[in-house]
């Protein structure tokens, strides 16, 4: 950086920007990738269905599709919410 | 044994044809038989970039269709006469390539003795460029350091692992590089420009070359011959070495550092 760089107003580093944003969808559509059409729907419906019952986030269904020797595993996971949690231990 | 090399990208304009010419070129250079294809189809370019325009009479599609024979469409390089050109149709539009037609003239080039066929894609992710890489070993990615071409080059990452012959064979996975194009490291250490690491960060891949933004790139598309073959220039001797890496050799990479300034200029700028 020179003397007269100093004075200047320098904007922002804009690589490290360009970078955090390409980290994070990268890896988002790295996750979906290879997987069924449907899938985002199914999850949406999904999610609708245990909304009626427990309140969670919208981003608490997590779908995936896991590929195991010829066959094609659905896989999801469903994180409750803490109250809910203890509430269904309560009823036990 | 032939090793077919596909050059892709997904974004156009970030120097696939440029690198195809040049590392066929060099390729030929140290004695290996080439032949590079282009599968641009109605968006002819290699044979300019490759400077033999005015010498193609057939091209890929007629080779498919069989309206001459493979022989009679391949334009031999004048620089080497171990390089063949197989140029893109121009007047047909893109459904005219098929996968059983690309499969039978790649055969037959492995048959007559070919070590490397490059296939330089069209950009996107259509038909094209779909044949262009389905029968590929290797793939060789070219990336400008830039948001849009890097996740374009992610998402063919992922098409060459689940697209390819070798993918729905399980002949185990293609080879992939990365190509970093159009690079410039003052503006990288100037934090306004990706750099070498941070692509290689984001798309978890080796770099088989980084070629550094030079006007000799232009210079030599205006007169059609590879950069590669401008010894004077940085992305010649860039693409030199990419060619030595992709041949199994171990060199450093080169020119990835801004040009130190004087005193005077470090104190002022400019």
């Amino acid at each position: 950086m020179s003397l007269l760089d100093f004075f200047r107003n320098k904007p922002q580093a804009s690589a490290s920007l360009a970078k955090e944003r390409l980290l994070i969808i990268v890896a988002q559509e790295r996750s979906t990738r290879g997987a069924p059409d449907y899938l985002p729907l199914l999850r949406n419906e999904i999610l609708a269905v245990i909304r009626k019952y427990v309140n969670v986030d919208p981003d608490a269904v997590q779908i995936n599709v896991e590929h195991e020797g010829g066959s094609e595993v659905l896989e999801l996971s469903v994180a409750l919410p803490e109250a809910a949690k203890a509430k269904m231990a309560g009823s036990d | 044994m032939t090793e077919i090399i596909v050059v892709t990208s997904g974004k156009g304009g970030v120097g696939k044809t440029t690198t195809a010419a040049s590392l066929s070129m060099g390729l030929a250079a140290r004695g290996h038989k080439v032949a590079v294809i282009d599968f641009d189809v109605g968006l002819r370019n290699l044979d300019l970039i490759m400077g033999c325009e005015r010498r193609v009479v057939y091209d890929f599609v007629n080779v498919i269709h069989g309206e001459c024979t493979l022989k009679q469409a391949l334009i031999k390089d004048k620089r080497h006469d171990n390089l063949y050109v197989l140029a893109a149709s121009q007047t047909r539009d893109k459904d005219a390539l098929t996968q059983e037609g690309v499969g039978k003239v790649l055969d037959d080039l492995a048959a007559d003795g070919f070590d490397y066929i490059v296939c330089d894609s069209p950009a996107g992710i259509e038909k094209g460029a779909h044949l262009a890489m389905y029968f590929a070993d290797r793939a060789v990615v070219v990336v400008n350091p830039e948001v849009s071409s890097v996740r374009d080059s992610d998402r063919i990452l992922g098409l060459l692992d689940s697209k390819t012959r070798r993918a729905e064979r399980g002949d185990g996975a293609i080879g992939k590089h990365l190509l970093l194009t159009r690079y410039s490291p003052v503006r990288v250490e100037a934090g306004e420009m990706l750099g070498v690491k941070d692509v290689v960060d984001i798309l978890g891949l080796d770099v088989l070359g980084v070629i550094p933004e030079s006007a000799g790139v232009l210079t030599a598309s205006n007169s059609g011959t590879p950069v590669i073959l401008d010894s004077e220039s940085l992305a010649g001797q860039a693409y030199g070495d990419a060619v030595a890496r992709l041949l199994g050799e171990e060199r450093e990479l080169r020119f990835l550092d801004a040009p130190k300034k004087g005193f005077l200029k470090r104190v002022f700028g400019g």
